[in-house]
């Protein structure tokens, strides 16, 4: 690792994670000013009504609800299983996948529906070539 | 417009063929739909062929160059999981705008072994297992999750598809596969990405199909005999949807396309005898038969339970085996669940014949999205 990754932030997982100078992680949405559709990450045209230049950044609530999940148990040959890959919709909007953590990886633990959060952590320690640290975001049970 | 006809559809044993070219699996194929029509490379005008794997790789030029270079306009296509099913409507759509009388359509595919699915490439660290997954079986998984949300259908009954699907492929030499596999043996196999078990993802084979397509005045020259008249070919994209960027939706473009292919027929999901469906993952056959309007919303769970969509209920779904145990080589699954159907139309099952089959359904799924619909009539 090079002196200037190991000193530097951490970079954002995906670009739609933002870390701000001062303050929290949060992950940003674009929402259409015209048809009211939600997307991740920047885009200029809205592909639910087609209406250009229309999109705002909005910043995405932590909290949502589990949509559906799946339990992966065999997955591509380094990754780690088993582990939960968790659709979430989110208050105000937007449906983000990511790893569910914090629940047993076990369909009798896991409801449909129930309440999650958006957590902040490493990315499983996860680096690329140049040695960067990257921070992901996850889901866990709330309350 | 003309109506168009299959004068002749063959497809090869799906196996694993490590020792043949994808252009030599191709043309063995495309010289048993001639063969089966009684025509000759040099009639075919035009030639459509599907394949995924060498899809920059001129693979419908290098079929000809193993059978016949005639000089006739080659397009190759590459749709995802549609694939072979676009290389025949692409051939549809040519005589249907006149252009052609006789066209061959071909699907060919050499698969490696393994997951399939995207590894989340771009910039940075893989994202596979961090930002949940995007491997097949895990995104078809959680298609399925979706139906238990909503009408609690149950491990069990995602299985019970893979249980029959099996069981029909062993009446079906051209399949990979000829082995039961009771609902114990497919619910306690390994678990790939909950609820779908090693035996209820598809199996990765080589394989090819063909068609022979011709215009209506072209078949009725030729002679009628075993045609089958093709009564609709649709092509949908997914349509926008809130959770499509994260979830890939398998339901809205499978919806589109049955609509538009029952209108195009002047038919119903009543008049279906049989149906080949893509059932590249258990959990996906479920969501199908609400899509397709084998039944009402809600209604899937009951319809496998009923044994109404096995050989002898009231719309066989899969009787070849299916993806999920004749295999599912890409760029030739299109055309091979035509070559079912037609083979049912013309009385020739054997077996697994559906009695009495006069219209015949094929869907596929390529993920993206691509669905691709074809309604089949028994002529004679």
């Amino acid at each position: 690792m090079s002196e200037a990754a190991a000193a530097a932030k951490p970079l954002p997982v995906v670009p739609f994670l933002k870390i701000p100078e001062a303050g929290d992680p949060y992950l940003e949405g674009q929402k259409c000013g015209v048809c009211g559709a939600i997307f991740l990450g920047e885009r200029s045209t809205c592909s639910s009504c087609g209406a250009r230049d229309k999109l705002e950044a909005f910043r995405l609530a932590n909290q949502g609800t589990l949509h559906v999940y799946s339990i992966v148990h065999r997955s591509f040959p380094g990754i780690d299983v088993p582990y939960v890959s968790a659709i979430v919709d989110l208050e105000g909007g937007g449906t983000v996948k990511g790893n569910l953590i914090n629940i047993e990886p076990d369909p009798e633990k896991i409801q449909m529906g129930m309440p999650v959060e958006v957590v902040y952590q490493d990315a499983l320690g996860r680096k690329d070539r140049e040695g960067n640290s990257y921070l992901s975001y996850f889901f866990q049970p709330r309350g | 417009m003309s109506d168009v006809y299959v004068l002749g559809i063959d497809m090869i044993k799906f196996g694993r063929f490590p020792e043949k070219t994808v252009p030599q699996l191709g043309a063995t194929a495309a010289l048993m739909a001639l063969d089966d029509a009684g025509l000759k490379i040099q009639q075919m005008e035009a030639v459509c062929c599907g394949n995924l794997g060498q899809a920059g790789g001129m693979v419908g030029q290098r079929v000809l160059q193993e059978i016949g270079q005639t000089g006739v306009p080659v397009v190759n296509c590459a749709n995802a999981c549609a694939t072979g099913a676009t290389a025949f409507r692409e051939a549809w759509m040519s005589i249907k705008a006149g252009v052609y009388d006789l066209v061959l359509a071909v699907g060919v595919e050499q698969m490696g072994r393994g997951l399939l699915g995207g590894a989340g490439g771009g910039s940075g660290i893989p994202k596979e297992g961090l930002l949940g997954s995007g491997t097949m079986p895990a995104v078809f998984a959680e298609a399925g999750m979706e139906h238990s949300r909503k009408y609690g259908t149950s491990f069990e009954q995602f299985a019970k598809v893979s249980v029959k699907n099996h069981h029909h492929s062993t009446m079906n030499s051209k399949a990979m596969y000829q082995i039961e596999t009771p609902l114990e043996t497919v619910m306690n196999a390994e678990m790939i990405a909950y609820p779908n078990t090693k035996l209820m993802c598809s199996v990765n084979v080589d394989g090819a199909a063909a068609a022979v397509l011709a215009s209506e005045s072209k078949a009725r020259e030729l002679g009628l005999g075993r045609a089958v008249k093709v009564k609709a070919s649709v092509l949908t994209s997914d349509p926008w949807q809130e959770r499509d960027l994260v979830m890939p939706d398998v339901n809205s473009c499978t919806r589109l396309a049955a609509k538009a292919a029952y209108e195009m027929a002047g038919l119903g999901a009543d008049d279906v005898d049989l149906v080949e469906l893509h059932d590249c993952f258990a959990t996906a056959e479920i969501l199908h038969y609400e899509n397709l309007g084998l039944c009402g919303d809600g209604e899937a769970g009951k319809l496998i339970d009923e044994g109404q969509t096995a050989l002898g209920g009231r719309v066989p779904v899969n009787v070849s085996g299916g993806l999920l145990s004749k295999g599912h080589p890409l760029g030739a699954t299109g055309i091979a669940n035509i070559y079912e159907v037609s083979t049912h139309l013309r009385g020739e099952a054997g077996e697994r014949q559906v009695e009495n089959a006069r219209i015949g359904m094929t869907h596929v799924i390529g993920l993206g999205s691509a669905c691709a619909i074809h309604l089949l009539e028994k002529v004679n």
